[in-house]
């Protein structure tokens, strides 16, 4: 662990996430002080600092796709980098159990990510309660708890894959390039097919006089299901629930105008915390479910591994 | 009082795929003792060596060290042995005492002991005038040196040493071979030695064995290998004129 926090790397990637932490709650912190002037205060208003988007992006999407790269740079060379420098062989002809070598490289990594995700929560909730004014409520707090749970072990789960591929290739280069070609494939290529593959399945042609109606909605099935599978998906779904419990739907799907779209994707009143914590647990085992099943994998080929070739 | 075995082994095998690596390996090896295993490149000493420690389950046969089996019992083993492998590696961004420091609470070796060691052992092996500099600017034969030192942290009972004088210079080699041979007087450690610098092996070592391909054609003290394969009218031999012996012969 001592290894994470004095390394360069580890600096760089925590100042940037800091840095566009802090602008995106300057801008929409200041948004929000424009927008609730004279308004009696709506309920949850502490939430927004996090998920309204401002003028770029809002702080949740921020981590949903460059969180991934904390764990991939934090676990890309955390094997074969000891392989190289021939400590590896060093650590394993020591009275430790082989396992607690991996177990350690994978904690040390999910308390680092815990403590950065943490650390940058509490600077941007101190910033927004300067900018607006607003003390969080029992509810948002506890909310902001869940979803720091959610983001640690999103997180683990690429630190999981990046710790994977260094366990199976020898050289740290390769592993880096390994889990950014899975990172990218999943944040853009998974929508993208997800897209291709409805179009092909549930092809809706624009061009016919009506479109069927359940033509429409297995389409919008096939995408959904589709891009289920990646795990930006999931976060995305389970964050925006919980951050945002006014939304009344996980799904884009809505047939209508842009206002009736606005007053039907969202409740009147917020969705309890209960209710919302009911809609993401399913989400929330997935991603628990990836990453003990990602972490199984690169610990049985570990252990598997001859020490010659260590 | 009869002399502790310390290594006992029987009918050692290692298969890989289907190569052998190690054929029906049987040695034993006392206390106190030196033993220097010799052989060419690829004879499976290193191969050996692993089984010893546990870090390579073999094949078929049975070891004892220290009266532990090494694929049962790993950690008992490595508990009370020192290893040096042939490459030594280190943590290059840390000094020479922050290296150990780490070896040793490996070993639950608590600080305030090994504080007193790790300066001991540096040193006896005339690495204390450079401990503060990072392990990264270390010549090669600095490193072997600071290898020797952190197999010593644990003062084990037995310590393997794959090519020990690998990269030192001529005064760096006597010294190491002064301290190896004191280990095993002073110390009564019992040091296994795998070389294949034979004049070395012949100043410090009270058996030696020779392996070639795998097999273990030759075992015991120097002078009787002597006697048996270059006669007993010879009076000047070298350990390097026996092994040529057994080499040309297998």
């Amino acid at each position: 662990m001592e290894d994470h926090f004095s390394s360069i790397r580890f600096l760089l990637i925590s100042a940037l996430i800091v840095m566009v932490g802090v602008i995106i709650t300057s801008m929409v912190g200041m948004g929000i002080q424009e927008e609730s002037k004279g308004m009696a205060k709506p309920t949850l208003l502490f939430l927004w600092l996090f998920t309204s988007t401002g003028k770029l992006f809002s702080f949740v999407q921020f981590i949903g796709f460059f969180g991934p790269l904390i764990g991939i740079f934090l676990g890309f060379d955390s094997i074969n980098r000891e392989r190289v420098s021939r400590t590896l062989t060093k650590l394993v002809s020591q009275p430790i159990y082989r396992d607690s070598i991996i177990n350690a490289k994978f904690l040390s990594g999910v308390t680092v990510i815990a403590i950065v995700l943490v650390a940058i929560v509490l600077i941007i909730s101190g910033l927004g309660i300067r900018l607006i004014g607003v003390v969080p409520g029992a509810e948002e707090v506890w909310r902001l708890v869940i979803y720091l749970i959610i983001s640690v072990l999103y997180i683990s789960f690429w630190l999981g894959i990046s710790i994977l591929f260094s366990v199976t290739f020898k050289s740290t280069a390769t592993s880096a390039l390994a889990s950014l070609a899975i990172w990218i494939f999943f944040s853009f290529f998974v929508s993208l097919g997800a897209g291709f593959l409805a179009d092909a399945m549930a092809p809706i042609s624009q061009s016919s006089t009506g479109i069927d109606p359940e033509l429409i909605i297995k389409h919008e099935q096939v995408q959904r299901i589709t891009s289920l599978f990646s795990p930006m998906t999931l976060y995305g779904n389970a964050t925006n629930t919980i951050l945002d419990p006014m939304r009344k739907t996980t799904q884009s799907l809505i047939l209508m105008g842009p206002l009736e779209r606005l007053s039907l994707s969202r409740f009147q009143n917020p969705l309890p915390l209960i209710q919302s914590l009911f809609i993401v647990v399913p989400y929330l085992i997935s991603i628990v479910a990836i990453t003990v099943l990602c972490f199984g994998i690169c610990y049985l080929v570990f252990m598997r591994q001859e020490v010659r070739t260590i | 009082m009869e002399e502790q075995i310390i290594i006992e082994a029987e009918g050692l095998t290692k298969k890989y795929d289907s190569q052998i690596a190690v054929n029906n390996l049987t040695l034993r090896i006392q206390q106190g003792e030196v033993f220097g295993f010799l052989g060419p490149n690829g004879a499976g000493k290193t191969t050996t060596l692993l089984m010893f420690l546990g870090l390579t389950e073999p094949t078929s046969g049975k070891v004892r060290i220290l009266g532990f089996d090494p694929t049962r019992d790993p950690l008992h083993v490595k508990e009370k042995v020192g290893f040096l492998p042939e490459n030594v590696g280190f943590y290059d961004d840390m000094d020479a005492r922050q290296n150990l420091r780490y070896v040793a609470r490996l070993n639950r070796i608590p600080d305030k002991i090994s504080t007193q060691r790790i300066d001991h052992w540096l040193e006896t092996v005339g690495l204390l005038e450079e401990v503060e500099k990072k392990v990264g600017t270390y010549s090669k034969g600095m490193r072997q040196r600071l290898g020797i030192a952190e197999a010593l942290v644990k003062e084990p009972k037995l310590i393997f040493l794959d090519e020990p004088t690998i990269g030192l210079d001529p005064d760096g080699t006597n010294r190491m071979l002064d301290l190896i041979h004191s280990l095993s007087r002073e110390k009564n450690m019992t040091i296994f030695l795998s070389s294949h610098l034979l004049d070395q092996v012949q100043r410090i070592c009270d058996r030696v064995g020779i392996m070639i391909k795998g097999d273990l054609v030759a075992i015991g003290p120097i002078e009787e290998l002597a006697k048996k394969k270059l006669g007993l009218d010879k009076e000047h031999y070298t350990l390097e004129e026996i092994y040529m012996k057994y080499f040309k012969e297998a």
